[in-house]
This record gives structure tokens, C-alpha cells and sequence, in this order.
């Protein structure tokens, strides 16, 4: 099995045209990308407004745990049968998968974004304070970069979510790696359905790397000197 | 019946699914435990220990349950995938919380024990283990909620669980079945989140004390 598993991935028959691996990775991508910057839209601004105002509290102290409990492959189906009649055209298969991932997104983003606020040293924010600054200066110049490694988590956690739901979102027709785990389980392909696994596996740790660099270069100089302490 | 559900299915399914989430959530434990204590104890293992098992969770689930067979030359429709990947989600979560409950333990009563004459290992079991329980605890809830949720995704491969209502009724096009499987998967993770919260309370007599603080 290990073999035929590793000849379908060195097959470069399988990784170019249409439908090849990197064609699939792409399509993956783009569409994980485009769920987490619509999660972000909403969930920042949010998380921004109640960790600031100390509003809402309850609501995402418990979203996060709540979503958690709900599993995403019934809210898949639930949102396909649902939507589905109602759709027309070539977005009718794609919108309720990516309309489910953009949901799924939502808490961890939201209570990551809350969290980073909410640790902000309450002397930097009181000092912003007694300095003359507006509720929206100390927000901007001193809540954010404070709470942007914390956010950043919150987007990380958003990612990893958004990429398995994409991948077993193929079970609904999107498009991306999700494609060789389902349609090799329907032609009884295991060497494509592992192959594929292996694919989308290195891409969740690519992508996660990559953003832990991110995060990593989010934190001020000065916030990591006194971390560090 | 109920939502186009047979009682006795429903019954079968969810103590299948409590089957696939629950063991693992015992392997996972006690694979952590000592991993946690290891990254707590020792600076250089810490990182290489956290990251290394917070790697794991990276890692799709279907995704997951399709590469074990490579790895463990099981076939695809056993059990046995699905109980090791979720052991592997499961450490993949606890061992960083096992290290913090470990490093939330006072210096002085680790002093205060070791002074008494603890060896290491009495006073790791009988008195940093406690005192850690809180913290674990809350990580266990973590995991318990999580992989009710993921062991659900096993449907697709064809391992019956409570995940096999959504399959079943999308295939049948109907709703009921799979609105059953979604409030039966969340009943299940709030049940266990509780019962552990429950089992955490009961090991920690000193914190209900209150006042007494």
C-alpha cells in the first residue's frame, strides 16, 4: 500500500492539468484564504468591540466552546440540502460549503481577538488613558498591537478548521485536495485517496507554519522583550 | 422514532460514537501525562515536546483517518484508525495543558514535599498531580467536546458512528436524520464536558472549601 501510495504522488501525471495536485492545492487555497478573510471581516471587528467595551462578555467567552460541540459535517449537509434548491448557476454547489467555513471560522477568530484585548496590561491602557488618548486611540495604538499575537492565534486555529472542513467538503463538490480522498473512495482508489491525504496534510502544515511566522512577526519588539521576562 | 430515526439505531449509534471519542480520550490521558510532566520539568524538552505534539492536530481529520491504514496496516473500515487518530488529537491538545498544570504547582510546595522526605515520583503522583487536576481537567473537557465533534467526520470512510445520520439522511435527501445525528453529536459533548467538569470537582475537595481560601 505504501508503495502504490508513494508511486501515485511521485507520479507527475498527478501533479499538473486539470485536476492535478497543484491545480487542487491552488483551489484549496484560494478558497480557505477567501473563508478566513470573510471570518475575519466580521469577527475582528467584534471581538475589537467587546473586548473594549467589556460588552457581550458571555457571548464569546462561550461561542468558541459552544461551536466546538457542533460537527461540521452535519452543518455541511444541513446547509447543502438547505441551500441547494435555492441556488442557481456554477455557485450554487460551492456556497453552502464555503458559507459553512466562513461559520465555522467565526469563534475561534472572535474569542482570540476578545482574549488579546482583554490581557492588555491594564497599566498600558490606563497610562493611554491619563496621556489624553480617545477610547479609539488607546484601541488603535495600544489594545491592538497588544492583542495581535493572541488575534493571530485566533486566525490560526480559524485556518486549520477552515482546511479539514474545506477537505471534507469534496463530499459536496467543492473543489480543492478534498477532490483525490473522495472520488479515490468512490472508484476504490487507495493509493490516490492516501496520496491526497499526504497532499492536504503537508498543506494544513505548511500553511500553519507560515502563519506562525506571521504571528511571530505580529508581536512588537517591546511586548517581546517583556514576555520573555 | 424519532426524526426518521429508529430509538434502538440512535441508541447503537451514540454508544458507538462514545465508544470511538471516549477511549481515546483515556489513551490520550494517560500518553500526556507523562509527555506534560517531561516538558514541565525540563526547559529544552518543553518546545520540541509542545510543538511537536501540537503538530499533530495540523493535520485534517479525514485526512488522518486515511493515512493510518499506511501506517499501521490496518484496512480502512477498522476501528482501530479512528481510535488511534483520535488518541493522537487528543494528546495533540493535552500534552500542553498536562505541562501547564504541571508548571502551575508552587515552587514552595514542591519545596514543602521534598523537604518531608517525598521521593520525586511520590510527589509527583501524590501531590503535583492533584494540585494540577484543574488545569488538566479543563483540557480534557477541551478534548472530549472536540473529538465528539471530529469522530463524527469518520462517517465518510464508512466507520458507524453518529455521523452515519448525516451521510445516511444526505444521501436520502432528508433533513430529519441528519438534524438528529447534529443534536445527538452536541448532547454527547455537553454530556461528557459535564461529567468531567463533575470528576474534576470531586478530585479537588480543597477548592469547594470556598471561604476557607
Amino acid at each position: 500500500m505504501i508503495g502504490q501510495t508513494f508511486q501515485w504522488l511521485l507520479d507527475p501525471a498527478n501533479w499538473t492539468g486539470q485536476g492535478g495536485i497543484l491545480a487542487q492545492s491552488l483551489a484549496h487555497l484560494r478558497y480557505s484564504f477567501l473563508a478566513l478573510l470573510a471570518a475575519a471581516a466580521v469577527a475582528v471587528p467584534i471581538g475589537l468591540w467587546v473586548g473594549h467595551t467589556g460588552r457581550l462578555r458571555w457571548l464569546a467567552v462561550n461561542l468558541t466552546g459552544a461551536f466546538r460541540a457542533i460537527p461540521s459535517l452535519g452543518v455541511l449537509f444541513i446547509a447543502v440540502l438547505l441551500l441547494l434548491p435555492r441556488l442557481r448557476g456554477e455557485w450554487a454547489y460551492e456556497a453552502p460549503a464555503l458559507i459553512v467555513l466562513v461559520l465555522l471560522a467565526i469563534p475561534p477568530i472572535l474569542s482570540g481577538t476578545y482574549a488579546g484585548v482583554q490581557a492588555t496590561d491594564p497599566a498600558a491602557r490606563d497610562a493611554a488613558r491619563g496621556m489624553g488618548m480617545t477610547g479609539a486611540q488607546v484601541l488603535r495604538q495600544v489594545e491592538v498591537p497588544g492583542a495581535l499575537p493572541l488575534i493571530m492565534s485566533g486566525l490560526r486555529s480559524a485556518m486549520l478548521q477552515i482546511i479539514g472542513t474545506a477537505t471534507i467538503a469534496a463530499i459536496v463538490g467543492l473543489g480543492g485536495l478534498g477532490r483525490f480522498l473522495i472520488d479515490g473512495q468512490a472508484s476504490r482508489d487507495y493509493a490516490m485517496m492516501a496520496g491526497g491525504s499526504i497532499a492536504v496534510a503537508a498543506l494544513a502544515l505548511l500553511v500553519d507554519q507560515v502563519l506562525a511566522l506571521v504571528q511571530r512577526a505580529a508581536v512588537s519588539p517591546g511586548l517581546r522583550h517583556a514576555s520573555a521576562g | 422514532m424519532i426524526g426518521g430515526v429508529a430509538w434502538e439505531t440512535l441508541g447503537e449509534l451514540t454508544l458507538r460514537h462514545l465508544y470511538l471519542a471516549g477511549v481515546p480520550l483515556l489513551l490520550g490521558l494517560l500518553v500526556s501525562l507523562p509527555l506534560g510532566w517531561l516538558a514541565a520539568r525540563s526547559r529544552w524538552l518543553q518546545t520540541p515536546v509542545v510543538a511537536g505534539t501540537s503538530l499533530l492536530y495540523t493535520i485534517p481529520s479525514l485526512a488522518l483517518f486515511i493515512m493510518l491504514p499506511l501506517i499501521l496496516g490496518t484496512r480502512i473500515l477498522d476501528d482501530a484508525n479512528v481510535l488511534v487518530a483520535m488518541t493522537l488529537y487528543t494528546v495533540a491538545l493535552l500534552t500542553r495543558t498536562v505541562a501547564d498544570g504541571f508548571g502551575s504547582v508552587p515552587g514552595h510546595v514542591r519545596q514543602a514535599a521534598t523537604a518531608m522526605g517525598y521521593g520525586e515520583l511520590r510527589r509527583v503522583v501524590s501531590v503535583d498531580l492533584p494540585l494540577a487536576v484543574p488545569v488538566i481537567t479543563a483540557g480534557l473537557r477541551v478534548a472530549a467536546v472536540s473529538n465528539v465533534s471530529i469522530v463524527s467526520i469518520a462517517a465518510l470512510i464508512g466507520v458507524s458512528q453518529l455521523g452515519m445520520l448525516f451521510t445516511d439522511g444526505f444521501n436520502r435527501n432528508a433533513m430529519g436524520p441528519i438534524v438528529v445525528g447534529v443534536l445527538a453529536c452536541v448532547v454527547l459533548a455537553v454530556t461528557l464536558d459535564a461529567a468531567i467538569a463533575g470528576l474534576s470537582k470531586v478530585l479537588t475537595p480543597w477548592l469547594r472549601s470556598g471561604a476557607g481560601a
